[in-house]
């Protein structure tokens, strides 16, 4: 409640004494990163095999920060998430190794219901497709409202008051007026704040959003991502932005990962990788972008399709689409390598599980 | 919302007036109902005429529809052979019927329901597998061989329950009859609610509600019954109309003094005013039934308005 009082005073004044109490939660030091996934593998047992969705990701997040999570369908980055907020479709699904830590604690020794109290109270979860995220027979206010009823035990009357809070708070005109109204009632946009609103709820540390503007218009997407980032700032929140558009990331990532068939191919700070990719599925993305100063060539596309999770390739899975592959990538499965400058000096935070590494950034 | 119902009713009427109709035509169909009357002896001729006189039945169809119509809307639906009039014996065979309905749709509601969710939301175990066996079985075999099966077994055999329902017809005695007359709707409500839900609980919406950390069962209860229910209500909703006119084998079996005993002597000795009335009775209650439902509908999903 006291919480809730400050952070309401400071709303719009930036930097903050939410920050500062949040900080002081966690113990004051940054040495223990909000989230850290470690080696973590996630499999699906299907009818003609065992399908290994994410074989062995690690990435980091810390307060305030935003990893941006990039790849194809299929690469295995939703699966991650959802391993990591214990909403895996299980069975088929299956975490089969590795760690989640959460505040340092590893979440998935933890019991289901330690797991659900967690779920929408400390890390929240942001869908892609709002209208169908939300139960269309429940009014948004009762949706929103039920954040407080069930991990507050609020009354009706208090966590209706608390959910127009929450649609002032993402800018839903006429909140008071729309709080009784149904999810099939609001545009595309709108919908979307309700869902960002919903996470937002109880301020959570983690905020993990699977593609969030994919379902939008271009116009509406800028709007809902700053509306995020700037609620992201606010709170303080560590932010996992899932997503397969570079544009998006570009203006709001710290840092980047790419996936591919269910491993990190890539990491690097956002505005590095732009420049200077190390591991040639980026620099297939990044050719893949639509520019309006080659108007009229040929699209670039990356040859081939993402390989069957049932039958990973041998070797670097990228490999049969890859223009420089050589013998040893179809032997020998690149690690993620530290990835540095000609003469040593290291690049923090970059890293590439390319064989030819070097040749990429360098060459 | 207002404007709808009328507008339904006012449908009602054509509907009402042509089913009717095509009743009082089949009844009419089935024979001369003054020979009937008489049962194996001839009669008179002029007693048959003066009898066709009295009952318009020396008129064309379409008058004696209209005179039938005509005495209906004053509430006479004419008398029986026997001498009681059709509204006496509908005041003693509705309430026992509807009763009989009842706790058929409790057992279909509470037994069906329930297994269709469990099936559902364990999709492909052992527990479904013979849930889907289970209701395949029940919805071959027809209610007559259920019937007195559970009747030689419960009533019979171990003499749990009486075989036969006194003419009273109280509810613990309908316990049995209900089972049997709902067995075959409850196997079709069992596989509706199983299809319903494991349909739903791959929905987004199911996820999101995992996600906001809401318990399993909040989860089940509150976001995916409630979505998966909406066609399962609409089929015992016109359920309700089908069990009452359908319970004619049922209330053979058990004595059942009720709607079908009624309509079935009806048909056997060719007694026109019971049958016509019952089944117009009949009617009506299934177009309200229908009325309901579609009211329903809109209640239970909040997309679904009428204007």
């Amino acid at each position: 409640m006291l919480r809730d009082n400050i952070s309401k005073q400071d709303e719009g004044g930036g930097v903050t004494t939410s920050e500062i109490l949040s900080v002081a939660e966690t113990g004051g030091g940054s040495a223990v990163p909000l989230l850290e996934v470690d080696n973590l593998q996630v499999e699906f047992k299907t009818r003609d095999g065992v399908a290994k969705a994410v074989n062995g990701v690690s990435y980091s997040v810390s307060a305030g920060e935003t990893l941006a999570v990039l790849g194809e369908s299929g690469s295995g980055k939703s699966v991650t998430a959802q391993a990591i907020m214990g909403i895996l479709d299980s069975p088929p699904g299956r975490v089969a190794g590795g760690e989640v830590r959460f505040h340092g604690r590893d979440i998935l020794k933890m019991s289901d219901e330690e797991r659900r109290k967690l779920r929408g109270d400390k890390m929240a979860m942001i869908f892609q497709d709002a209208l169908s995220s939300l139960n269309p027979v429940y009014s948004v206010g009762d949706q929103l409202g039920e954040m407080f009823r069930v991990h507050r035990g609020m009354s009706k009357k208090d966590s209706k008051a608390k959910a127009i809070e929450l649609m002032d708070r993402v800018k839903i005109p006429a909140a008071k007026a729309r709080v009784g109204d149904y999810p099939h009632q609001f545009s595309g946009g709108m919908r979307q704040r309700i869902m960002i609103a919903m996470a937002l709820a109880l301020e959570p540390d983690l905020i993990i959003a699977d593609e969030p503007t994919t379902a939008l218009d271009v116009t509406v997407q800028a709007q809902v991502m700053d509306l995020l980032a700037e609620l992201q700032r606010e709170m303080n929140m560590g932010l996992i932005l899932i997503t397969h558009d570079l544009g998006v990331v570009a203006d709001v990532a710290d840092k980047i990962a790419v996936m591919y068939a269910g491993r990190i191919v890539e990491t690097a700070p956002v505005h590095e990788i732009y420049k200077r990719p190390s591991h040639p599925y980026t620099r297939g993305l990044l050719d893949s972008i639509p520019r309006l100063d080659q108007k009229g060539q040929e699209l670039y596309a990356i040859k081939g399709l993402p390989p069957n999770l049932l039958r990973i390739p041998a070797g670097c899975a990228f490999s049969p689409r890859c223009p420089k592959a050589q013998d040893i990538c179809r032997t020998e499965i690149p690690a993620l390598h530290p990835v540095t400058e000609l003469d040593g000096t290291e690049l923090p935070g970059r890293g590439s599980a390319c064989h030819f590494w070097k040749d990429q950034i360098h060459g | 919302m207002g404007r709808y119902v009328i507008r339904r009713l006012l449908q009602m009427i054509p509907v009402f007036i042509g089913s009717t109709f095509l009743i009082f035509f089949m009844v009419y169909a089935l024979g001369d109902p003054v020979a009937a009357l008489f049962g194996d002896k001839a009669p008179d001729p002029a007693t048959a005429a003066r009898i066709r006189k009295d009952l318009y039945l020396d008129q064309p169809l379409w008058k004696q529809y209209l005179h039938y119509m005509g005495a209906i809307f004053q509430g006479d639906f004419g008398t029986a052979f026997n001498g009681q009039s059709v509204t006496e014996l509908m005041a003693g065979a509705f309430p026992v019927t509807l009763r009989l309905t009842l706790v058929a749709i409790f057992f279909e509601i509470v037994i069906g329901i329930t297994l269709g969710v469990i099936s559902g939301l364990r999709r492909g175990r052992t527990v479904d597998t013979s849930v889907l066996v289970l209701t395949l079985v029940v919805i071959s075999v027809p209610t007559f061989v259920t019937g007195y099966l559970l009747q030689y077994l419960f009533g019979v055999k171990w003499g749990w329950v009486r075989p036969t329902v006194s003419p009273d017809a109280p509810l613990n005695e309908l316990i049995l009859p209900g089972i049997v007359l709902a067995l075959v709707s409850l196997a079709y409500v069992t596989r509706l609610s199983r299809t319903s839900i494991a349909e739903n609980v791959k929905a987004d919406y199911v996820r999101t509600a995992t996600a906001k950390g809401l318990p399993r069962s909040r989860v089940v209860t509150r976001h995916l019954l409630r979505n998966s229910l909406i066609p399962v209500v609409t089929f015992i909703g016109t359920d309700i109309g089908a069990l009452m006119g359908g319970a004619i084998v049922t209330e053979r079996i058990f004595n059942i003094h009720g709607v079908g005993y009624q309509l079935y002597q009806g048909i056997l000795r060719n007694n026109s005013p019971t049958v016509v009335g019952f089944v117009t009775i009949l009617v009506i209650v299934f177009l309200l039934a229908n009325l309901l439902v579609d009211l329903l509908y809109a209640v239970l999903d909040p997309r679904i308005r009428y204007a």
